[in-house]
């Protein structure tokens, strides 16, 4: 039986959760390990936690927080965000961190994938893809990276970057569509079904969710094996139990 | 004054000792049974390990290299050790897999043999790894699995697991029946992870504790 996961996102700036809209606009939303114990008793799957934290006591926060929420919340956590070498990842690993997500650094150094993969286990390797629908061509897999949260092109195809990380050992891919993402307007179902059609590893869909339906959308058409939500979640629009008892309605297995 | 009293309580809790082989995130075994009250100490020390009355082996990644690095500190010795004095002993994810005599991940690489059957590649059409929760199908009533409510529902991250035998108390359904607990005397082992199970986990961890420090769980 494949179950899927529901998995609040809480973007982390200096300690503090914040959310952006489109990562611009950002508005606070609490302390992360309330948060991390309130989505717990709520019956979350798991939890990720982007850090955009831009000063230099980055890392030191960052890791705080990841023993912080280590002592006190026994469900799985990722941490994403500035990680740019293996003794990053290592640092949030042994903080308490159940696995880790790399953008940027992995576009910039494929072979970071490997390293952490090789290091800690394909468990703790989470690829995050950033993509946006290719603005010329309307060709199948036309879709582009995009790294720095959104800025950046990469010219790289998405759905061979995919394949290159799975081969390269990542366990899993967090796919977040630049199109879709802050429009509460649903997935973007090509990219995520394009994705999710490449790669045989997991792949958590992101970016878009504004309704409880755009969930049941994204496993039943994008093919998510699990879904990731941030604003729904942070302003009480619905509970981690609504989200589950939507997708068990249209007969989608979940923890209850 | 703060340092004698937290000695004082902190002989009184039971000391669990987590061996620490030096590879993965052994931490958070030890944060889920500090939570449920034990003394719990992540360590490579064998006169430690010899003194607590219940020993973990915990793990994360791949069964070769922790196999290697179990063996490598001379920890394997210990296990079997306290195993074969009857402590109270819990394997947890790899660390249930190193129990048995090999696994297919990596056929050279001998298991500790306490449990004679080998550890197979998942055979399913879906997804590997197995990222998810998933409910467990309990086939005996035992200790480990005592108080989960209705529907246990416990976190897995494996593309292996032990194949079928008697000691089996646990499967869940992932393409087919795959073991999820298995138990014998005073060996306990789980391929799912209860440090990250949520309630449900720590009920297993707590009821791990009170095995070894032969008390019921209220009594924690």
């Amino acid at each position: 039986m494949r179950v899927v996961r529901v998995i609040p996102c809480l973007d982390v700036d200096a300690g503090r959760v914040v959310k952006g809209v489109n990562f611009v606009d950002i508005r606070d939303a609490g302390d992360p390990v309330e948060l991390a114990a309130l989505y717990d008793a709520q019956g979350a799957d798991e939890l990720v936690f982007l850090d955009i934290t831009a000063s230099s006591e980055r890392r030191d926060t960052t890791e705080a927080m990841a023993r912080a929420v280590a002592e006190q919340v026994f469900i799985p956590f990722t941490i994403g965000g500035g990680i740019r070498t293996l003794e990053d990842a290592r640092a949030l690993l042994r903080a308490g961190a159940d696995k880790v997500s790399v953008n940027t650094a992995a576009v910039k150094r494929p072979v970071l994938v490997r390293e952490i993969s090789s290091e800690f286990g394909a468990q703790c390797c989470v690829v995050a893809i950033d993509a946006r629908h290719r603005a010329v061509s309307k060709d199948e897999g036309s879709f582009e990276v995009y790294t720095h949260g959104g800025r950046t092109r990469t010219g790289l195809n998405a759905v061979q970057w995919a394949c290159e990380v799975q081969r390269l050992g990542a366990g899993e891919i967090l796919l977040t569509s630049m199109d879709a993402d802050g429009t509460k307007d649903g997935f973007d179902i090509p990219l995520t079904s394009a994705i999710t059609n490449a790669v045989d590893i997991p792949v958590i869909a992101s970016g878009g969710v504004g309704t409880l339906q755009h969930l049941v959308e994204g496993v039943l058409l994008g093919g998510a094996d699990a879904i990731l939500a941030a604003s729904i979640f942070h302003f009480g629009e619905h509970t981690i139990a609504e989200a589950k008892q939507a997708l068990a309605s249209q007969d989608i297995p979940t923890r209850p | 004054m703060a340092t004698i009293q937290q000695a004082q309580e902190a002989k009184q809790r039971p000391l669990i000792a987590v061996v620490d082989y030096g590879i993965g995130n052994l931490h958070s075994a030890q944060k889920g049974f500090s939570h449920v009250g034990a003394d719990t100490r992540l360590t490579n020390d064998c006169a430690l390990i010899r003194d607590a009355c219940g020993v973990v082996l915990p793990g994360v990644g791949a069964f070769g290299p922790a196999m290697r690095a179990l063996r490598a500190r001379g920890l394997d010795e210990v296990v079997v050790e306290r195993i074969e004095a009857g402590v109270p002993f819990f394997g947890i994810c790899v660390g249930m897999q190193m129990l048995f005599a090999g696994s297919e991940e990596e056929p050279q690489v001998r298991g500790l043999n306490v449990f004679s059957q080998m550890v197979r590649l998942l055979p399913t059409s879906l997804k590997l790894p197995q990222i998810q929760w998933n409910k467990l199908n309990i086939h005996r009533d035992h200790r480990m699995l005592a108080d989960l409510g209705d529907e246990p529902w416990l976190y897995f991250v494996h593309s292996y697991a032990p194949e079928p035998s008697e000691d089996v108390i646990a499967t869940c359904d992932y393409g087919g029946a795959v073991t999820a607990a298995v138990a014998r005397g005073n060996v306990w082992a789980a391929q799912f992870h209860p440090e990250k199970s949520s309630v449900c986990g720590l009920r297993i961890l707590s009821n791990f504790v009170a095995f070894a420090s032969h008390k019921l769980p209220s009594e924690l």
